[in-house]
C-alpha cells in the first residue's frame, strides 16, 4: 500500500481528488437531499478504501546479505511453521550439515490470528512456537547437529528479515506444507523471499498429513 | 565483501537498527501523524453530527434562526486556500528544477494566501454575530473552524521557516526535503478545510 501522503505531489493529487469528491457530495446534498450527500460520501469513501487496499506499493530493494565468519563456514537460516519437526526438513538440514562446516539458526514464527495479533494476544502463539522449536533443536542435537533457535515474528517475511539482519545467512531454507494446504505458499512467502534476499532460498515441502496417514 | 563484513563485525555499540517492517520509517511516521489528526478532527466532526443530526432537539435550520454563516466570504476564503495548494505545488516543482526565483515566489504567495485565509477567518469571527455561549451549534462551529485555524497557523509557521531558509540560499534540486514535508502538511490542512467548509457551511 502506498500512503496518499508519501510525497507532496501525492498529497496535492489528494487535494484535487478531495475537491472533486466533495463537489459531488455537496451537489447531491443540495440538489437532492442531505441524506443523498451522506450516501454519496459513503460510496466514495468505500471506493477510495477499495482502491487504496488494492494498490501495491513499490517493491522493496533486493537485500544484499553479507557473508560473515570464516570463508569456509556457511550459515543456514531455517524458517518453518508447524512443519518444523517434519522428516523432510530434518533430512534437508542433515544434508546441509554434511556438506561443509555449517551453522544453523532455526526460526519458528509465532503463528497467530490477525485479530489476536492486533489485540496483542501473542503469548499462547509464542509459547507454542517455542515448544515446537525446543523439540526441533532437541531432535537436531540427537543426530549431532548443533543449532540455535528463535521464535520469530508472526509474519514469516518479517521473521526472515529480522534473522537476516543479525545472522547474515548464506542460505535460507523455508519449510511449508504442500501446495493447496500452505498458507505461506498462498501468500507467496517463498517467492517473496527469493525476490528480496540475495542468497539461495531452498523450499522444503513437509507433508504432515501423509506421514500421519501411514 | 567479506572484509567489509568483518569490519562491520568489529563495530562496537548497538547493532544497526532493524526496522522489522517493510514500511519506510518516514511513511510510517506520516501515516501515524495523519491517523492522529484524523482522529482529532473525527472527534470534532462527531460532536458536529451529534449536535446537528442525533440530538432530538437539533434545530430544523442550520444554523438555527436567527443566525447565519457567511457562506460567500468563507467560499472566497476556501478558494484562496485551495489556490495556495497550487502555489505550494508550483514552488516545490520549481525547486526540483532548480528555478529558485519561482520557488521563492511560490512560497511567498502560498504564505500570503494562508495569512489572508487566517486573517479573514479572524474578521469572520468578529462579525459572525454569535458566540460560543449561543448554543451547541456555535460551540461546534467555533470548535471545528478554530481547530482548523490552529492547523493553518502551524502550517504558516512551517512555511515561514521554509521562506527564511529559502532566501538564505537553502534547498536545491537534490535537497528539498524541508520543503516537501511542510508541503504535505499544507495540503492536508487544505483537505481538512474542504471537508469542514462542505459539512459546516454548505450542507
Amino acid at each position: 500500500m502506498e500512503s496518499p501522503f508519501r510525497s507532496e505531489a501525492a498529497a496535492f493529487r489528494l487535494v484535487l481528488v478531495t475537491i472533486g469528491a466533495f463537489a459531488l457530495i455537496v451537489a447531491a446534498a443540495l440538489l437532492i437531499d442531505p441524506w443523498a450527500g451522506v450516501v454519496v460520501w459513503a460510496v466514495i469513501t468505500a471506493a477510495a478504501v477499495w482502491v487504496y487496499l488494492r494498490q501495491r506499493g513499490p517493491a522493496p530493494p533486493r537485500e544484499q546479505v553479507e557473508h560473515v565468519g570464516a570463508p569456509d563456514e556457511r550459515r543456514v537460516l531455517v524458517v518453518a511453521n508447524e512443519t518444523v519437526e517434519g522428516e523432510e526438513l530434518m533430512s534437508a538440514i542433515s544434508e546441509l550439515a554434511l556438506g561443509s562446516k555449517a551453522e544453523f539458526l532455526v526460526v519458528s514464527p509465532a503463528l497467530n490470528s490477525r485479530l489476536k495479533t492486533w489485540t496483542s494476544d501473542e503469548d499462547p502463539a509464542r509459547a507454542a512456537a517455542q515448544h515446537r522449536l525446543d523439540a526441533t533443536l532437541a531432535r537436531l542435537a540427537s543426530i549431532g547437529i548443533e543449532a540455535r533457535g528463535e521464535v520469530g515474528d508472526v509474519d514469516p517475511l518479517v521473521a526472515i528479515e529480522d534473522a537476516v539482519r543479525l545472522f547474515h545467512p548464506d542460505e535460507i531454507v523455508v519449510s511449508t506444507h504442500p501446495e493447496g494446504r500452505s498458507n505461506w505458499l498462498e501468500r507467496g512467502v517463498v517467492a517473496s523471499a527469493r525476490e528480496r534476499f540475495d542468497v539461495p532460498v531452498t523450499h522444503v515441502v513437509v507433508d504432515l498429513e501423509a506421514r500421519a496417514g501411514r | 565483501m567479506t572484509s567489509h563484513a568483518e569490519a562491520a563485525h568489529e563495530h562496537h555499540g548497538p547493532p544497526e537498527a532493524n526496522r522489522s517492517s517493510r514500511v519506510d520509517a518516514r511513511v510510517l511516521g506520516m501515516f501515524l501523524f495523519i491517523a492522529s489528526e484524523a482522529m482529532l478532527f473525527g472527534s470534532f466532526f462527531t460532536a458536529y453530527f451529534f449536535v446537528r443530526v442525533v440530538n432530538p432537539d437539533a434545530p430544523a435550520e442550520w444554523p438555527p434562526e436567527p443566525f447565519h454563516f457567511p457562506v460567500f466570504v468563507a467560499g472566497v476564503n476556501t478558494a484562496i486556500l485551495v489556490t495556495s495548494s497550487f502555489t505550494m505545488h508550483w514552488a516545490l516543482q520549481s525547486i526540483k528544477r532548480g528555478q529558485r526565483t519561482a520557488f521563492l515566489a511560490g512560497m511567498v504567495l502560498t504564505f500570503l494566501m494562508g495569512l489572508a485565509f487566517l486573517l479573514t477567518q479572524v474578521v469572520e469571527y468578529l462579525n459572525v454575530g454569535f458566540n460560543t455561549s449561543d448554543g451547541a451549534f456555535a460551540s461546534v462551529f467555533f470548535g471545528l473552524t478554530g481547530l482548523h485555524g490552529a492547523h493553518v497557523f502551524v502550517g504558516l509557521s512551517l512555511l515561514g521557516i521554509v521562506i527564511v531558509r529559502g532566501f538564505r540560499g537553502h534547498y536545491s534540486p537534490e535537497h528539498h526535503h524541508g520543503v516537501e514535508l511542510p508541503g504535505i502538511y499544507w495540503h492536508f490542512v487544505d483537505i481538512m478545510w474542504i471537508v469542514v467548509y462542505s459539512a459546516v457551511y454548505l450542507i
